[in-house]
């Protein structure tokens, strides 16, 4: 594997994906006024592809996520999901929340079922379709609970349960395990691989992880500078299925080192930046 | 579900543990300084003039004698129908259109003064102009108890769904809701602990407002009971009604409580 270069943005797509690629982002900016978030991101997930991006604190990975949902509007450049243009949220499109998003109000099995019912499935559909998924993240037992009746895992197993249930062809995670304990989060990035194996989807996972998006990511994305842009995008050539053995490769330990290596001295700066302002 | 149930047994189980002997509960504080007061007014009350005051003792006689002759179950239905109907419009104009108010930005800015306006206003001093327009009937009463309430509600909810958690209206625009379900998912339900509190605050305006009404327009209900027989210092019989619309208006707003626990536990637990 060679090491990934540094490269110009623009000439720099990846390798193909297989067949057409599921989500397209062409020359996409973003301004929150005065204040310019990221520039010319141009970069493809496939139809069966896991794109992770990582890059510092307030490098505009969420608000790129956002973007791509359709759940803020981008000044520049295009997104296409499939053959639609991406300017408001689109059916297929599914995003789990890094504050799990979960209606305190609802119970397990309802908030599984929000995003059918919102699609317009009827409640037989719901009745059928929904335990199946209670199931898949391992909520059996619990489809009466309440939210606050759960840990920060099992909710957010509700909510990836919730983006499931739709049968998306695009999975849009925002950190979704920044918020849960150490032991919970490495069990949960293990129950994504094993249920993305079930129900491959294109997925686009923003962490600030850098182990997490090498285990998790067919390609890394490095988000970097101010106004940030892709600095790089880094193969991940981990052998399929991933499992817990990936963590022990040496392999694993390298790409974590070169995606390391590149973020380090923008992550001191980010660090500094914070102190000084 | 057999694991909520655990769940909730360790609570009362923890809940057990804490329990302070009866006299250090909050219930022997409660009810203690309420036997207190009454303990003392009635050996107090007996060496005041009847004329001017009477003691509980000779309210609760009045009270068994004016149930008895269906004088105080008449006076008090006609009171509550007022109460009832003024209230139920008060919910339903007043939640609707704060929802409204705090989704339409423009009906906001319409609207935002005038409310305000009319709920700095004291009532009391519009009650002789409500006559002159709705009459002295059942009509004026009602809406005479709808005026007092409908701010609290409205004011409430406006505020409720304003402070609706964003990253939840976030969700459901992720997963395209339509803005009816918006309101049905997210808003109401978010705002419903601060819709119950409007409530609780608009029941006890609205007992002032139907008092009121009752004394400025036909005389009846509870209110006619109170003008009758302080005309004539029987003040025994004067402290029934009052001491009956005390009540309601804590019947009332426990009801809701209550009420609100158990349609909304998940806003319980989060205090």
């Amino acid at each position: 594997m060679t090491k990934a270069q540094k490269t110009s943005v623009t000439n720099h797509t990846g390798p193909a994906p297989a067949g057409e690629p599921r989500i397209r982002v062409r020359g996409l900016g973003k301004h929150f006024g005065s204040l310019e978030v990221f520039r010319n991101i141009n970069f493809d997930v496939g139809e069966r592809e896991v794109v992770a991006i990582v890059g510092p604190s307030g490098c505009g990975k969420t608000t790129l996520l956002r973007c791509i949902d359709g759940l803020l509007p981008h000044d520049a450049g295009e997104i296409r999901v499939g053959e639609q243009l991406v300017i408001e949220p689109i059916a297929g499109v599914a995003m789990v929340f890094q504050h799990f998003g979960l209606f305190p109000w609802k119970t397990v099995f309802d908030n599984i079922a929000y995003g059918l019912r919102m699609a317009g499935a009827s409640q037989a559909d719901i009745e059928r379709k929904v335990p199946g998924f209670v199931k898949m993240v391992g909520l059996d037992g619990f489809e009466k609970a309440y939210p606050y009746q759960m840990s920060g895992g099992m909710q957010q197993r509700c909510g990836l349960a919730r983006a499931l249930a739709v049968e998306p062809n695009v999975l849009l995670m925002d950190e979704p395990f920044a918020a849960v304990d150490a032991q919970t989060r490495e069990i949960l990035q293990f129950e994504l691989l094993r249920i993305w194996q079930e129900r491959p989807t294109a997925m686009i996972f923003v962490t600030h992880s850098i182990e997490e998006a090498v285990l998790l990511g067919h390609r890394v994305i490095v988000l970097k500078g101010k106004p940030s842009s892709i600095h790089q995008i880094v193969d991940i050539d981990l052998a399929e299925p991933r499992t817990r053995d990936a963590l022990r490769q040496p392999r694993f330990a390298e790409l974590r080192e070169q995606v390391w290596s590149t973020l380090l001295r923008e992550a001191r700066e980010a660090e500094f930046h914070l102190e000084r302002s | 579900m057999s694991v909520i149930e655990n769940v909730n047994a360790g609570v009362a189980k923890r809940k057990e543990k804490k329990a302070a002997p009866f006299w250090e509960s909050a219930a022997a504080y409660r009810y203690g300084f309420v036997a207190l007061i009454l303990i003392v007014w009635e050996i107090t009350g007996p060496f005041i003039n009847p004329i001017f005051f009477s003691y509980p003792s000779k309210i609760a006689v009045a009270f068994v004698k004016l149930s008895a002759s269906g004088e105080l179950p008449y006076y008090l239905g006609q009171s509550l129908e007022v109460m009832f109907y003024g209230m139920v419009f008060a919910i339903i104009v007043g939640i609707p259109m704060a929802v409204a108010m705090a989704r339409v930005r423009k009906l906001d800015w319409a609207l935002d003064l005038p409310i305000n306006a009319l709920y700095a206003t004291p009532m009391v001093a519009l009650v002789p102009l409500l006559v002159l327009w709705f009459g002295i009937y059942l009509k004026a009463k009602i809406i005479v108890v709808f005026l007092f309430a409908v701010f609290p509600v409205l004011i409430n909810t406006y505020q409720g769904v304003r402070e609706c958690d964003k990253s939840l209206l976030e969700v459901a625009r992720s997963y395209r809701s339509s803005e009816r379900w918006i309101w049905r998912d997210v808003l109401l339900p978010f705002a419903l602990p601060y819709i119950a509190a409007g409530i609780r605050l608009a029941i006890g305006r609205g007992l002032v407002g139907m008092v009121i009404a009752e004394f400025y327009t036909t005389i009846s209900g509870l209110g006619f009971m109170i003008t009758r027989y302080a005309n004539v210092f029987e003040m025994d019989k004067t402290f029934v009604p009052v001491f009956v619309l005390m009540i309601l208006g804590i019947s009332l707003t426990t009801g809701l409580k209550w009420l609100e626990a158990r349609i909304a536990p998940w806003s319980h637990a989060n205090r």
